[in-house]
């Protein structure tokens, strides 16, 4: 039999974790550092992808991503040598998608044409709000003109561009987001990530809502109807929900994300990258060390990693739900009661079909648009419980 | 050595709440050097926490002293401290048929209260000499003559040579004890040489010696290492210890006729030991038991659960403790789909619940969920039984009622005419029906009859509020009316709740089900789907709320990174599913429960 990860397929992750400056709402691992030193980073990176190349040997990779941080700030030539050690390690798909993340600014634009020729071949940008108090208000460095600049070099050089933008932000009606929206939509491009804006702790909004600050955030009720608008004029312009912050025209999906969200295996490589990958038949979650010079040095010692852990059928089985059930195609019945036999206990779905939150047909269950809302809760029940 | 009868007084310290019972229990301790200056405190013998915390007595306690008086004589005092709260009545006048007087305190600021009334016919119905004692002249406030006068007005006993003290600053206690020597008598009869007859006036569980039995000798002497029977329960032991409290615990080698002690003797069950049985030897002993007392009856109940089901077992064993240091609380299994396992309970009253509770979740660290109090209704059926109904939920199909009928009290409110206007307006409001008005001085004397159910809920608290504090309240029980009650069910997601059904009178079934609906819809959290929440009697739905669907509750952004964190915030999320309780598809969580059925509301 198959190992369960082919379903989903195998990618590469790359955690670049600078940034110019730290965004309030941001909870990723960034760092703001001067002068860093990318030679060394470049081979502590590429020497990581070597190690890991070593344990998923023979393994076709049908897609790359760099994550961040900020990774636009990577010099051409230290994502050239990352490729390179990539390219040394696996068979690469004919058709691999090499994403590049970055921000929408003038520095970084004008590195595209040789972050494309070093083999980048997809973009994602993040322009966060097409308004430019907006923008300030998100702690962000670029404004308006400067993202809309950035976005038509990235069309020009880059063959698929994607933009991120975050809305359910402060005093945020459900007009002023459809006006928003609906200029983003004319911009034509091939594939959308539309987040809404989470308090996550740790960050400076986070503290300043603790406090009582950040007010004019939505409530729950115009939350949900700025998801639903989201949805019906994403749906209008053609680009279809193919997960829940994600749209695409059809085809233009990220596949690396896909391999997330299909429970494939990733090798994660880079400060605090996680990985998820079938050794010997076994499902292993990789972590690696989060501070950046905690990592280098660990990296030029032999390994970046911190942790390295089978996976339980109840892990494997409640990632696959919580991951697979995000896709507008859901997820394979089959497959998750093979990987953990108390997954959708039969109960909670007859429920959930009864409450019209999920829909089951040949073989596989996924969310209706209500259920996607309450996605927490749908697998908070489908996954099996201890 | 047995002390002759003639040089014995025991009396009992009775008066409204506050009036200083247990202050002037302390003068007479301390003047009569019965404990050493550094180990007195103020209100020694309210030992218990809550006792201490909320500054009043709920325990009777028994206090021997020695005196030696002006006539130059010994004399042993036993002295009980009573508790003045309406819903500890029973202790008080249990402990009075264990003495031959009282000492009736009146604070000399307040006047006579609902209490003081209540305990002079007590201390009356016992046969007791009273000896009134006006309290609190230190204060400016204090009137002493024109409550000496009231006293003779309102309860009709001569107050001419009332004891004037403050038991505060000490003064006027030795003329007290001079009184308690001269005015009281001594015990009535006692035959040391007949065979042993001793009351058994209360018994509790202490963590060191077990069972402790508090007995009063009538007649024959009992020694440490005698057998003994109890004649109701027929419950036989040995005495290992035998002792006195002056308050802390004394052994002594006989006590005889007269005498006040206790005994301990390897007591395992708590129900050998009934208040009001007569103890005697096992042989020769006594043929014709005492007269016993009057049972205490159970008026409020309510439901008592573990908030964690598997302290049932604990609660279980802190309740058969409890029942036994207190012969008026009563108990029996109970269980609610909605709660769990856990016991209905028999109370004299709110405080008397609150108390029990109190000291269940601090004595015995559990946490507990209370449910909404009842009053016992008697429920007619058209085939002529009556059944007893401790508990909405038992009620029985109402097609085959004929009639319900309530217990009905006779309250005494005493209060300034100030606020005469606004007790009337209560009474009227909890269905009261006036019986009687009249004035003594600047205060008002309002008797009711009233249904004890418009009582429980928060009736003190509403009195104290409007009158601001200056009302006494007392009440008696008066027996059963009809009237037009129903039992008002909840339902969630269209399932009833068996922890929320009530009774209540039909007219005020829609604004109560109204408020209940309301509250539950603010405390039930919303769920994946919409919920009718109804207030219904029998199957007639009189109030009715919707909670609408939850809408939103996902993540908004989740990649490689995120899985591990992420997954962890789900399975907490099921975990938390585990704490509720699940009526049909609905979960509510037990907190909602416990929030709908506080008091306060
Ligand atoms: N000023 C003054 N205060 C007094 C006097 N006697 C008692 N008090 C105060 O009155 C309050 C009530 O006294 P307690 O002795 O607890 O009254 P009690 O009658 O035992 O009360 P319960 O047991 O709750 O019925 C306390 O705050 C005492 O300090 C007195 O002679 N003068
Ligand atoms: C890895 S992050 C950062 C990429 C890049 N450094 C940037 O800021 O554009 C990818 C995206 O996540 C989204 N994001 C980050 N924090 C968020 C938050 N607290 N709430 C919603 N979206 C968030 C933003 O849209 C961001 O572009
Ligand atoms: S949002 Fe992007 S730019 Fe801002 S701190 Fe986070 S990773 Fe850096
Ligand atoms: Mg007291």
């Amino acid at each position: 039999m198959a190992e369960d990860w082919r379903a989903g397929g195998f990618g590469l992750y790359v955690h670049w974790p600078f940034c110019e400056a730290k965004c309030p709402y941001c909870d990723f691992n960034s760092h703001v550092v001067q002068g860093v030193d990318q030679d060394r980073w470049a081979a502590a990176l590429a020497r990581e992808v070597g190690r890991v190349a070593e344990t998923t040997k023979g393994r076709v990779l049908g897609s790359i991503f760099f994550g961040g941080g900020t990774p636009s700030l990577m010099l051409p030539e230290t994502v050239a040598r990352v490729l390179d050690a990539a390219r040394q390690s696996w068979i690469w798909a004919n058709d691999i998608e090499i994403t590049l993340e970055a921000n929408p600014r003038s520095v970084e634009a004008g590195r595209f044409r040789a972050h494309a020729a070093a083999g980048v071949n997809r973009v994602s940008l993040g322009v966060q709000a097409l308004r430019d108090a907006d923008l300030k208000r998100l702690g962000r460095l670029h404004d308006v003109r400067e993202a809309r600049a950035a976005l038509d070099v990235a069309r020009d050089v880059f063959s698929r561009v994607s933009a991120d933008l975050i809305y359910a932000r402060q005093d945020q009606s459900l007009t002023d987001w459809e006006a928003e929206l609906q200029a983003f939509l004319d911009l034509g491009l091939d594939h959308l990530s539309l987040y809404q804006l989470t308090l996550e702790p740790g960050t400076a909004f986070w503290d300043r809502a603790q406090a009582g600050g950040l007010r004019g955030l939505p409530e729950e009720d115009l939350a949900a109807d700025l998801f639903e608008l989201t949805q019906e004029m994403c749906d209008a312009a053609g680009y279809r929900a193919y997960e829940v912050s994600n749209h695409a025209r059809d085809g233009a999906e990220s596949r690396h994300n896909l391999v997330y969200w299909r429970y494939g295996d990733w090798a994660g490589i880079g400060p605090g990258a996680h990985g998820r990958l079938t050794q010997d038949g076994l499902r292993h979650a990789t972590e690696a060390w989060s501070m950046p010079m905690r990592w280098l040095e660990a990296a030029e010692a032999g390994s970046g990693d911190r942790r390295l852990e089978r996976l339980t059928a109840r892990d494997m089985a409640g990632e696959y739900l919580m991951m697979g059930l995000r896709l507008t195609e859901g997820i394979e019945v089959a497959r998750a009661r093979g990987l953990c036999d108390a997954a959708l206990p039969e109960r909670d779905l007859e429920d959930l079909l009864d409450f019209g939150l999920i829909w089951q047909a040949d073989g596989r269950i996924g969310t209706t648009p209500r259920g996607r809302l309450m996605l927490n809760r749908v697998v908070a029940r489908l996954m099996p419980g201890d | 050595m047995t002390t002759p009868l003639s040089h014995i007084r025991n009396f009992s310290i009775v008066a409204h709440i506050d009036h200083g019972k247990s202050t002037l229990a302390d003068r007479l301790i301390q003047s009569t050097h019965t404990v050493a200056d550094r180990d007195m405190k103020n209100q020694l013998l309210d030992a218990m926490d809550i006792e201490r915390e909320r500054g009043i007595t709920i325990k009777a306690n028994t206090v021997r002293i020695d005196y030696v008086a002006q006539d130059g004589e010994h004399y042993v005092l036993n002295l009980i401290d009573t508790p003045g709260h309406v819903d500890f009545a029973y202790e008080v006048s249990r402990s009075m048929r264990a003495v031959e007087g009282s000492l009736l305190v009146v604070d000399a600021t307040q006047g006579v209260e609902a209490q003081t009334l209540a305990n002079v016919y007590t201390a009356i119905e016992a046969d007791h000499e009273i000896v009134p004692v006006l309290n609190k002249i230190d204060l400016p406030a204090a009137e002493p003559e024109r409550v000496a006068e009231q006293i003779e007005d309102v309860i009709g006993i001569d107050a001419s040579d009332a004891c004037l003290i403050s038991a505060k600053t000490g003064v006027g206690i030795p003329d007290v004890l001079e009184a308690i020597v001269k005015r009281l008598p001594p015990p009535h009869s006692g035959d040391p040489d007949a065979p042993l007859k001793a009351m058994l006036v209360d018994s509790w569980y202490d963590s060191y010696l077990g069972v402790v039995v508090l007995i009063r000798v009538m007649d024959g002497v009992l020694k440490k290492g005698d057998n003994i029977r109890m004649m109701q329960t027929g419950a036989k032991y040995g005495v290992d210890k035998l002792g006195v409290f002056r308050p802390a615990m004394q052994d002594v080698k006989e006590l005889g006729p007269g005498e006040i002690g206790f005994f301990t003797g390897s007591i395992k069950q708590v129900r050998d030991t009934r208040v009001g049985d007569t103890i005697t030897h096992e042989k020769k002993g006594a043929t014709t038991p005492l007269p016993g007392f009057k049972p205490s009856i159970p008026v409020v109940f309510c439901g008592l659960f573990p908030v964690d089901s598997a302290e049932f077992e604990d609660l279980r064993d802190a309740i058969e403790k409890l029942a036994l240091n207190d012969a008026s609380f009563s108990f029996e299994m109970e269980t609610s789909a909605a709660l769990g396992f856990g016991f209905r309970c028999g109370f004299l009253g709110l405080l008397h619940l609150e108390v029990i509770r109190d000291r269940i979740e601090r004595e015995y660290d559990i946490d507990l969920i209370t449910t909404a109090p009842s009053v016992v209704y008697h429920v007619y059926m058209k085939d002529g039984e009556m059944r007893e109904l401790h508990n909405p939920a038992d009620m029985p199909d109402p097609s085959k009622i004929d009639h319900i009928e309530e217990p009905r009290i006779k309250a005494t409110i005493l209060v300034p005419d100030e606020f005469l206007g606004d007790v009337l307006k209560l009474c009227q409001d909890r269905r009261g029906l006036q019986l009687d008005l009249t004035y003594a001085g600047s205060r008002a004397m309002a008797v009711y009859d009233l249904p004890l159910n418009e009582v429980v809920f928060d009736f003190y608290d509403r009195l104290k509020s409007v009158t601001k504090g200056y009302a006494s309240f007392d009440y008696q029980m008066e027996g059963y009316r009809e009237d037009n009650l129903v039992k008002m069910q909840v339902l969630v997601n269209d399932e009833p709740v068996d922890a929320l059904s009530t009774m209540v009178h039909r007219d005020r079934a829609e604004t109560r089900g109204r408020a209940m609906c309301e509250k539950l819809k603010d405390l039930i959290p919303r769920q994946m789907f919409k919920i009718p929440i109804q207030a219904a009697i029998g199957g007639k739905v009189i109030a009715r709320e919707t909670l609408s669907a939850l809408r939103k509750d996902v993540t908004a952004k989740c990649y490689g990174g995120d899985a591990t964190r992420k997954k962890k915030l789900l399975e907490k999320q099921k975990a938390g599913k585990k704490k509720m309780r699940q009526f049909g598809k609905v979960d509510i969580p037990q907190e909602a429960f416990i929030s709908a059925l506080k008091m306060d509301g």
